[in-house]
């Protein structure tokens, strides 16, 4: 009759990107006449903060600050094809296509700013700033607004770019099964640490400690989000969720909110997240793709923890305080 | 609550991004405290019809007939829709990327397979009319025996759930299962000091948005039909959609990409076609939006999922050799799930380097909700089997658990299951750093190791 | 034809009238006939707190409220708190805290909020707690949230001081 601690550990990686890959994303990047960018996709946003992130990422590539730039989605009669949003591609794959978009826009504007100043496009910079200017003679210089006037009403010239980014599809040979999932992976290791009450079997998370290795942090602030938010889910997905609780019965299955558990604000386990990046060779500025991942390795190691805690273990999900006390009566009992 | 350590891997990384590593504020944010946000259903159309399914009681039956007449006459239904009505009606949604057959119905036509199952559409002036004519639509059912357990419907005997596939599995290009074969397990298990065969079991569970599935699909008066929806890839739905309704795609206007959280539970095509076909079939606008009882229960989970490991070990820690049974309950129709059994093969056997790994991974037919995709398709369940079976391994040969997984860690240059070479490898910082926020602590050995190859 | 019924309150400081359907819900009044889309129907029964609003200043779940019965009283909504395109304290730190992704939560997190902050402007972390309760959010783990809240309550002390 006693509360037990215990904590258990878990190491996972995860694939970016559609299975065997042949998922594509197209991306569009044009300038207004007066040097904002527009950034026109079929691209969905589910909450992840996908427009957001591709605002970023268009002006990085362009040298501009994100507030100049537009994001145009999802309509399939502008915007150019995507696969969708899930498999953790969002940022990989659709981020790669802005960039393409963006790099070929970004060469044009530099060619009408180049042809203003008289100099090689080669020659010139951006400054984040919103102006154009020669290397190291940064007095040199043209503003991206007349830059971009001079395009559309001098120069003649569309400050434009496509882009299109496709890891070309793979199938898994039959026998072996040699085949490429993915080009990139992220990683995880998370440290549950639980009380579990071995009267009742109820599992209180105490703590979580999650290491999470995306590649590239492209927005810190909306990386902690989006990993903060997995791992509550993750350990949603261990102790509460089934829409089948008196499985193999499938009667009183639950339609609502009071049926469906998962923890409140009032269950929250104190959570700490570090981020390492080792950039993807492939990944947009090196990013790899989190979203999944983050709500994966709590399971394990809360799974572990109760172990750890009460020396038994529940091999099925969810670990509810039933299954829990179940096996405490069985063990008792051997 | 997040840190980011900067210290591993520095030298991969300049960083000297401008408008990226920046905690910039978002843009859509505004949008939301202010209510401003345009969700798909934050709009009002003019004589807009609600659409109401009828839906199979049973979990197995056949249909001997469907009688809408009562249901037809009922004040305010404009049109009731029939499986007659829909120009392709068996279909399935990754015969975009060539994986069939088609197997599933828009509407059901001589059975049902799922309690749940779509068996017909009324469309009503308001939710309620809608839902007082569905009660009227009178199903003749003959129950037939259904099956709900991966291990009963693969056994012989068992009832066909679906006739698509000839067999309660679906039958990939090398046979039953997905196969992953490298090096010899057989081998591995004799020359192993331990062996140890676990079973790991999952129930189906609810993405659970708080914003549910729908959509609203608008007849433009020139052929086309807008349809505003939540789908989480534009261009999936809208294809899948060109191909149910027998429509050209240049048709069909999709219109969304803000969704009110999605987590795979909207990458099916369960409300899109039916309602652009009633919006044709009426010249009215139709809208389609689940309940939150049909979110919970109607629109797919996450697999069940069965899986089998057993490991081979030495008493110094190294893995010798690993064979997974994995099994997923794909439930009454195909979906996803081929993919997704599919890419629990590519999974196995963790971030591990294992000289010997068999894989076998079964996308399985019951008369449960069809599953589909879920954040972790195909990865979350076996990570929990992966994971505890790494602690129990560990535990049996009094190793520490961390440690253990040092030992059998993935590196660049390592020989994947798959045959393709590790690359980017970072498990092994990922555990260091834990080993130290966690006060976990390690030999020193292990936090001197990197995933580098060791040149 | 169904029943029709006038119906006349303010909504977040304006008169209204209209004539809805008698049995409407005042989540459906809001949206369709108000053009408030602010609160989202993400249950109609209840259960997740995304339709909440506040009636004479107590909070309500819009779906389980007829809209004749607010025959004469004050709702407030999310899309009536910022005053002449200057945030809501309570907007801001939603904002500048990172507590919304996908946002459909967040005008019934506001309203919940608020209706705490405006009974309990002082509130300790298990008064926020005990009042986000009702609102169910999927994607950000609640603890932006709860942090939001405080922030905004610690800045209300602050100017209040």
């Amino acid at each position: 009759m006693a509360i037990r601690r215990g904590r258990g550990v878990a190491a996972v990686n995860y694939p970016t990107g559609m299975n065997l890959g042949g998922d594509p994303s197209q991306a569009l990047v044009h300038s207004t006449p007066t040097g904002n960018f527009m950034v026109t996709l079929s691209s969905v946003d589910l909450g992840q903060g996908l427009k957001q992130i591709m605002a970023q990422i268009c002006a990085e590539t362009i040298g501009v600050s994100a507030d100049q730039v537009t994001i145009d989605t999802a309509d399939t009669d502008t915007g150019p094809h995507c696969m969708g949003t899930f498999a953790s591609r969002g940022t990989h794959r659709i981020g790669n296509a802005v960039i393409q978009a963006a790099t070929e826009a970004k060469q044009v504007m530099l060619e009408v700013a180049a042809d203003e100043l008289e100099v090689n496009a080669s020659d010139l910079e951006t400054d984040g700033a919103g102006n154009i200017h020669v290397k190291g003679a940064p007095q040199k210089s043209i503003s991206i607004f007349d830059t971009a006037l001079a395009a559309h009403f001098k120069r003649g010239r569309s400050i434009s770019g496509r882009g299109m980014f496709l890891i070309p599809r793979s199938f898994p040979e039959v026998e072996t099964g040699a085949m490429k999932p993915s080009t990139c992976y992220a990683h995880a290791c998370t440290v549950a640490e639980v009380d579990v009450d071995d009267e009742t079997g109820e599992v209180t998370v105490v703590s979580v400690k999650n290491v999470f290795e995306i590649g590239r942090a492209l927005n810190p602030k909306m990386v902690e989000q989006q990993l903060v938010g997995g791992s509550w889910m993750g350990i949603s997905h261990a102790l509460y969720e089934t829409t089948e609780p008196y499985y193999p019965n499938r009667d009183h299955r639950g339609i609502d909110f009071n049926q469906y558990l998962m923890p409140g604000p009032g269950d929250l386990a104190e959570t700490e997240i570090v981020v390492l990046e080792r950039p993807a060779a492939d990944g947009p500025y090196g990013a790899k793709g989190p979203g999944e991942m983050c709500a994966n390795p709590q399971i394990p190691a809360l799974a572990n923890a109760i172990f750890d805690a009460v020396g038994v273990r529940i091999d099925h999900l969810p670990i509810t305080p039933e299954r829990v006390l179940r096996a405490l009566k069985a063990q008792r009992a051997a | 609550m997040m840190r980011l350590a900067k210290e591993y891997f520095a030298d991969q990384r300049d960083d000297d991004l401008k408008q990226l590593g920046v905690g910039l504020q978002r843009s859509d944010v505004p949008g939301h405290v202010t209510g401003k946000t345009t969700y798909f259903a934050d709009r009002n159309f003019p004589r807009m019809l609600h659409l109401k399914m009828v839906r199979s009681p049973h979990h197995h039956a056949r249909i001997r007939s469907i009688d809408t007449s009562e249901a037809e006459k009922h004040p305010g239904v404009a049109r009731v829709l029939t499986h007659k009505d829909v120009p392709h009606n068996v279909y399935t949604i990754l015969i975009l990327i060539q994986v069939g057959p088609e197997d599933e119905q828009v509407l059901a036509a001589d059975k049902v397979r799922w309690k749940g199952e779509a068996v017909v559409a009324v469309l009503a002036d308001s939710e309620r009319a809608a839902n007082e004519a569905a009660a009227k639509v009178k199903v003749d059912y003959e129950v037939l025996p259904a099956v709900f357990d991966m291990d009963e419907a693969l056994a012989p005997g068992a009832p066909l759930v679906n006739e698509y596939h000839g067999n309660n599995y679906y039958t990939y290009d090398s046979g039953s299962h997905r196969k992953v074969r490298f090096g010899d397990v057989e081998q591995g298990f004799a020359q192993a000091d331990f062996v140890l065969e676990e079973t790991y079991r999952s129930s189906p569970i609810e993405q659970a948005p708080t914003e549910t599935t729908g959509c609203i699909a608008v007849p433009e008066g020139n052929d086309r039909f807008t349809c505003y929806t939540n789908t989480q890839a534009m261009f999936f739905t809208l294809d899948n959609t060109s191909i149910i309704l027998q429509m050209p795609g240049h048709k069909l206007h999709f219109v969304g990409g803000t969704v009110g959280g999605g987590f795979g539970g909207k990458v099916d095509v369960t409300v899109e076609p039916i309602a652009i076909l009633a919006a044709k079939l009426t010249g009215r606008p139709v809208s389609f939006i689940y309940t939150r009882e049909e979110e919970m229960q109607i629109s797919s989970p996450r697999a069940a999922e069965k899986i089998v490991i057993k490991d081979g070990v030495m008493k110094d820690g190294r893995i010798v050799a690993r064979y997974v049974k994995g099994y997923t309950d794909a439930g009454a129709y195909s979906r996803h799930s081929p993919y997704g059994a599919q890419k629990g093969a590519a999974h196995y056997p963790g971030p591990y380097t294992i000289p010997n790994v068999w894989a076998d991974t079964y996308c399985v037919y019951t008369n449960r909700t069809p599953s589909s995709a879920m954040r972790g398709f195909g990865v979350t369940i076996a990570d929990f089997a992966l994971e505890v079976q790494m602690d129990k391994l560990a535990r049996l040969i009094s190793m520490d658990p961390l440690e253990f997984r040092f030992i059998n860690a993935y590196r660049d240059g390592d020989m994947k299951a798959h045959r393709q070479p590790t690359e980017g490898a970072a498990l092994i910082e990922c555990m260091q750093e834990a080993s130290k926020a966690a006060n976990w602590p390690v030999a020193e050995k292990f936090l001197k190791m990197s995933s580098y190859k060791e040149t | 034809m169904a029943k029709k019924v006038p119906i006349q309150l303010m909504l977040n400081g304006e008169d209204r009238a209209e004539f809805v359907d008698s049995g409407a819900t005042l989540l459906t009044v809001l949206r369709e006939r108000f053009d408030d889309t602010s609160p989202k129907g993400g249950c109609h029964q209840g259960t997740c707190g995304a339709c909440s609003v506040l009636v004479d200043g107590e909070l309500r779940l819009s779906c389980l409220t007829l809209a004749e019965a607010c025959e004469g009283q004050s709702i407030e909504t999310t899309a009536g708190l910022a005053k002449e395109g200057v945030l809501h304290p309570l907007q801001r730190v939603f904002l500048d805290g990172f507590a919304a992704q996908c946002g459909f939560c967040t005008p019934g997190m506001i309203m919940a909020a608020k209706a705490l902050l405006d009974h309990t402007p002082n509130p300790s972390r298990e008064d926020v707690v005990e009042a986000l309760s009702g609102n169910i959010c999927r994607c950000t783990g609640y603890e932006p949230i709860i942090n939001a809240v405080l922030a905004a309550a610690r800045a209300n002390s602050h100017n209040a001081a």
